[in-house]
């Protein structure tokens, strides 16, 4: 279609927006975009394209293959679908931050070097923070502030990495990396903070419920899940990432089961569901890699679905917390979100005929076909976490519960603009559409699929899950409501606290330091300060000294300034120079000659 | 009313019980994917131990007033 990267469709069209006054024209381009980028995508092949010199190496940004088209195919769609949520955002630079970090995510994943890909790694990060501070409050604004000072440090050590990586071997490919090596363990430790592996994770539920309803919903796709398939591409097999990825799937749970801020226990399950991605890519083996590519697919859409039926509500109540939104009868009054936000619920909570269904099954299937126990029962105890707090305890709390008498009337909410619901049932829609017809996205894995998620003993078995779930939420459902307004600590504690410790050695000791010091110098400065008054009086004191009489150095300085010590002839200027030029003509005669 | 759901949510684990005999794994991995019925009681007893250890490490551990970092 267009002969350009997807990533500069996106980057170009960005830049453009702004350029355009008539607001139906802006919308027309911020809806056009992604359809030019999937039409490219659509006739891609296979293949390296769009190679560049640069110095001594050769960047490539196009390498295509099935893995970095699956990811390309979800990252456009899904950009489509949140601008369809987000374009009645009349002030631009959300847009304009949006599509740079929609862009250069879709660089990273078509970055066949190193180069290339710390260049969009970067974009995104520095593109993405915008859309939390474009919130415009100060727990965003300083949510902001931590969010990039953690991107930024991930940045550097990736960096600090890929230096490594090329002194060392010379060349800039991203290929498989040797673990053995110290660069490739740098490059994974840049990877795993963009995965939201704890305790790298802690950016993400602090950053995530701070920022805009539609810019939100943007970043629950496109960070985490790039570095899914960075680690892909780069570290599939590692063992450590089989681990590391079991353990986020259950961290994220428990979090949620104790969280009350709406969107920020939906950020927790990304946290559980990106470990199950991790943790296939760290299986490796080309069941597992489907499992990982399908369940990012398929993450993606009901996560945005989700995130967009909890952006909903916070958009037309004002309400983030449960505790201010149960008892309420939500339900009544916004019936199409909480629709569309079920099936968003249901996916993840791999109900059968919804999406998550087709693709977490097939993970915990890997585990098994790997003969790896502890990992399958703690893939599947985070299931059974995820229907509890997603499926149950969410939508019970913001549009059900048992009123106690204490709660405020929500008056005069319905359901949101027209575009917000068509964002939602085009998310929710898909969902269903790769829950019945799963065959649709496992044409496009990268390996073949030989994996049939309908088998009877599947669905019955997910059936006894979910059911006795739902029972055990039944008999607890008072404790999982009850608490007040609280925040859960996390380790952004770590940096949190160190940033606290740095203000208070700043305001006590290191200030104390400061005064000791002007108290110290304060009566040398005033001297000097008078002497620059009176440069003669240098002078006299030696003078004086000299000649053996005794005047003390205070009165001579305090004597009132007079401009005539210091005014001279002109002469004695006009003399001072012609010696100059006698000397410079001497010496350089002397040495011409 | 409360009776009828629970009434039905019971009707429906008798049904899940019996397809678990009806359909059992063709292929199991593990011991436990022999047994089946063990969904069941994983999703009731997993769903329990959850929701007490998350409470009760929230409670002693992890929750703290919402003033926790801004009192400086």
């Amino acid at each position: 279609m267009i002969n350009i990267p997807p990533a500069f469709i996106y980057i170009i069209g960005a830049l453009l927006i702004p350029l355009v006054r008539l607001r139906r024209l802006q919308q027309a381009l911020a809806l056009l975009i992604p359809l030019l980028a999937m039409g490219t995508l659509l006739q891609m092949q296979q293949g390296v394209y769009w190679q560049v010199q640069f110095l001594d190496y050769e960047l490539i940004l196009g390498r295509v293959d099935r893995l970095s088209l699956l990811f390309a195919y979800i990252f456009v769609i899904i950009s489509f679908i949140s601008m369809v949520y987000a374009i009645h955002i009349k002030e631009m630079g959300q847009h304009v931050a949006a599509y740079l970090y929609v862009g250069s995510t879709l660089g990273v994943v078509f970055a066949g070097d190193l180069f290339s890909l710390f260049f969009f790694w970067e974009v995104m990060a520095a593109a993405s923070v915008f859309l939390i501070w474009y919130n415009k409050t100060p727990t965003s604004l300083a949510a902001g502030f931590r969010y990039a000072m953690v991107h930024l440090f991930g940045g550097a050590i990736l960096l600090g990495g890929i230096v490594m990586q090329v002194s060392t071997t010379g060349s800039i490919a991203f290929n498989p990396f040797d673990l053995s090596t110290l660069s490739a363990k740098f490059i994974l430790f840049g990877f795993l903070i963009n995965a939201a592996v704890p305790p790298l994770h802690a950016w993400l539920p602090d950053a995530y419920p701070e920022g805009t309803i539609t810019g939100s919903v943007f970043m629950t796709a496109f960070t985490t899940k790039s570095a899914v398939y960075v680690l892909a591409r780069g570290f599939a097999g590692t063992e450590l990432l089989v681990w590391l990825g079991a353990i986020m799937t259950l961290y994220g749970v428990i979090y949620a089961v104790i969280e009350k801020d709406i969107r920020r226990l939906l950020a927790y399950h990304i946290v559980s569901q990106v470990g199950y991605m991790v943790c296939a890519v760290g299986l490796g083996t080309e069941m597992a890699i489907n499992g990982a590519g399908a369940h990012a697919f398929c993450h993606i859409i009901y996560k945005a679905v989700l995130f967009m039926g909890m952006g909903a509500v916070i958009y037309v109540t004002g309400r983030r917390n449960i505790l201010d939104l149960k008892g309420r009868n939500l339900y009544k009054k916004m019936p199409i979100t909480l629709v569309l936000y079920m099936v968003g619920a249901f996916s993840i909570s791999a109900v059968p005929l919804f999406n998550g269904f087709v693709s977490k099954t097939m993970i915990v299937a890997a585990a098994g076909y790997s003969h790896r126990p502890v990992i399958e029962l703690m893939l599947h105890l985070a299931s059974v976490g995820t229907f509890l707090s997603v499926g149950l305890k969410l939508p019970w709390g913001v549009w059900f519960g048992k009123p106690d008498g204490s709660e405020d009337e929500i008056a005069d909410v319905k359901d949101p603009p027209l575009n917000m619901q068509l964002g939602m049932g085009l998310g929710a829609l898909l969902c269903i559409i790769t829950g019945i017809f799963p065959q649709t996205l496992y044409k496009i894995l990268p390996y073949e699929v030989h994996f049939h998620p309908y088998a009877p003993s599947h669905v019955v078995a997910s059936l006894q899950l979910l059911l006795l779930t739902l029972a055990g939420f039944c008999l607890y459902t008072n404790k999982l409501m009850a608490g007040k307004k609280s925040i859960s600590l996390d380790t952004d504690w770590f940096y949190r606290s160190f940033g606290y410790a740095v203000l208070l050695f700043c305001t006590y000791p290191l200030n104390r330091l400061r005064n000791l010091i002007k108290a110290a110098f304060a009566n040398k400065t005033e001297s000097a300060v008078r002497l620059s008054k009176h440069p003669y009086a240098l002078l006299e004191i030696v003078w004086y000294a000299i000649i053996g009489q005794e005047k003390s150095i205070t009165e001579l300085l305090q004597r009132p300034y007079d401009e005539k010590d210091y005014r001279i002839p002109v002469g004695i200027g006009v003399c001072a120079s012609l010696i100059f030029l006698f000397l410079y003509a001497l010496i350089y005669m002397r040495v011409a000659g | 009313m409360k009776t009828t759901r629970r009434r039905i949510m019971l009707a429906a684990i008798v049904v899940v019980f019996l397809l678990g005999f009806i359909f059992p794994n063709p292929h199991p991995h593990f011991w436990w994917q022999k047994i089946p019925v063990f969904d069941i009681f994983f999703g009731f007893f997993g769903s329990i131990l959850l929701i007490v250890f998350a409470k009760w490490l929230g409670h002693n551990w992890l929750l703290k007033d919402k003033d926790y970092y801004n009192n400086d």
